[in-house]
């Protein structure tokens, strides 16, 4: 039991090691990248604004969740 | 790092850390995390006004990702969840209206404040005495349970009885969480006023429709924590579009605090399938107290960290 619950441990702290990287590149990415035009956006065309703002949390979501378990999965695996 | 949308400098490792955090209570209580995440905003600094909004934002993707794993683990009623998601509309454009006459007024920060206070600190006291006496009644009982879903009963019961059998037409069955009827008008009732407080104190307001499907309409708790986040997907997406409209959201803030909140929900969901309905509960207790402590701090003192 306490074998098990080490291994979790050790896979979920991988987990966050591997998905802190992503989530530094992906800051650069959306801020430095998007921040000026989604300022834009949302001073000049709200409505549209509203749209990419949902868009883009929905699209977040589902591809970090695809990530997050891709990971758990594999990482998993080779502790196994 | 400055967030030019809502004018602010926050350090983004802050929100990774709140949105993780909220991310964890997402997924075990079924709430949004809004008691924390709009005073965690306001503590840095932003306007009521864009702490409710852009939370709104944040929690439409975390409730995607933890209604999908609730959905897996058959914790979702999508009738009760549809029905719901009429009422919160038109409640959530309402309280969304009302931050927007306070905005004119000047006192938007001021009167939000205070009204989350009172708000978060009933619900805990509320929670407290209802899951204490729901957890001793059934040591009283000493009844032999096995499964967690069947030691979830509320001391709340024989009022949720009678709200059950009030008719009025048209009255709807609700076979996956056990209601052989119950009126349309009572589910949308509900679901109004968590729109409500959904629209003007921001997020997905799970801290009052939670306890409501619970003790008001009667749902077992682990089916109230999956519907509800089914539920806010569909408000808060609704949410977020009025309040981007209004100019009260910066999407900015709320993609990095969601890059935190995955992680969050996963623990979060996992650790549901351990605990019985009013251990949940009772657990669920100090969180808005967190909020209140940090909202009279920020009101009192004026200080931001």
């Amino acid at each position: 039991m306490k074998k098990d619950s080490a291994k979790s441990l050790r896979v979920f702290a991988i987990e966050l090691a591997i998905y802190a990287v992503f989530v530094a590149a992906y800051f650069f990415l959306v801020l430095h990248l998007l921040g000026t035009w989604l300022y834009r956006l949302e001073t000049q065309h709200r409505v549209l604004y509203a749209v990419v703002a949902i868009l883009l949390i929905a699209g977040q979501a589902v591809v970090l969740d695809a990530v997050t378990t891709l990971l758990f999965r594999l990482l998993r695996r080779r502790w196994r | 790092m400055f967030f030019p949308i809502s004018n602010s400098h926050i350090n983004p490792l802050y929100l990774v850390i709140v949105g993780f955090l909220i991310g964890i209570l997402g997924g075990f209580f079924g709430v949004g995390g809004s008691f924390i995440a709009g005073p965690a905003l306001r503590l840095m600094g932003v306007d009521w006004n864009y702490a409710v909004g852009t939370d709104l934002a944040h929690i439409v993707g975390k409730s995607i990702v933890a209604a999908r794993h609730h959905r897996t683990l058959g914790n979702v009623d999508l009738k009760l969840g549809f029905f719901m998601a009429f009422g919160t509309i038109g409640g959530a454009e309402a309280g969304a209206q009302a931050i927007q006459a306070l905005k004119r007024a000047g006192s938007v920060n001021t009167v939000v404040s205070w009204v989350a206070i009172v708000v978060y600190f009933s619900i805990s006291i509320f929670m407290l005495w209802e899951s204490q006496k729901a957890l001793r009644s059934h040591k009283t009982q000493a009844r032999r349970v096995t499964d967690a879903k069947e030691a979830d009963h509320s001391a709340f019961g024989p009022v949720t009885k009678k709200i059950q059998r009030i008719r009025i037409w048209p009255m709807i069955s609700l076979p996956t969480s056990g209601i052989k009827e119950i009126s349309l008008w009572t589910i949308l009732f509900v679901s109004l006023v968590g729109g409500f407080f959904s629209g003007f104190l921001g997020g997905g307001a799970g801290y009052i429709r939670m306890p409501s499907m619970v003790y008001i309409l009667g749902i077992p708790t682990h089916l109230a924590v999956g519907t509800d986040l089914f539920e806010i997907v569909i408000s808060a997406s609704y949410g977020t579009f009025t309040h981007a409209i209004k100019g009260n959201v910066d999407i900015l803030i709320a993609l990095v605090m969601h890059t935190g909140a995955v992680i969050g929900a996963q623990i979060g969901v996992v650790a549901t399938q351990y605990f019985a309905g009013p251990k949940i509960r009772l657990a669920f207790v100090p969180l808005p107290l967190i909020g209140v402590a940090i909202v009279l701090y920020t009101l009192l003192t004026g200080h931001k960290l």
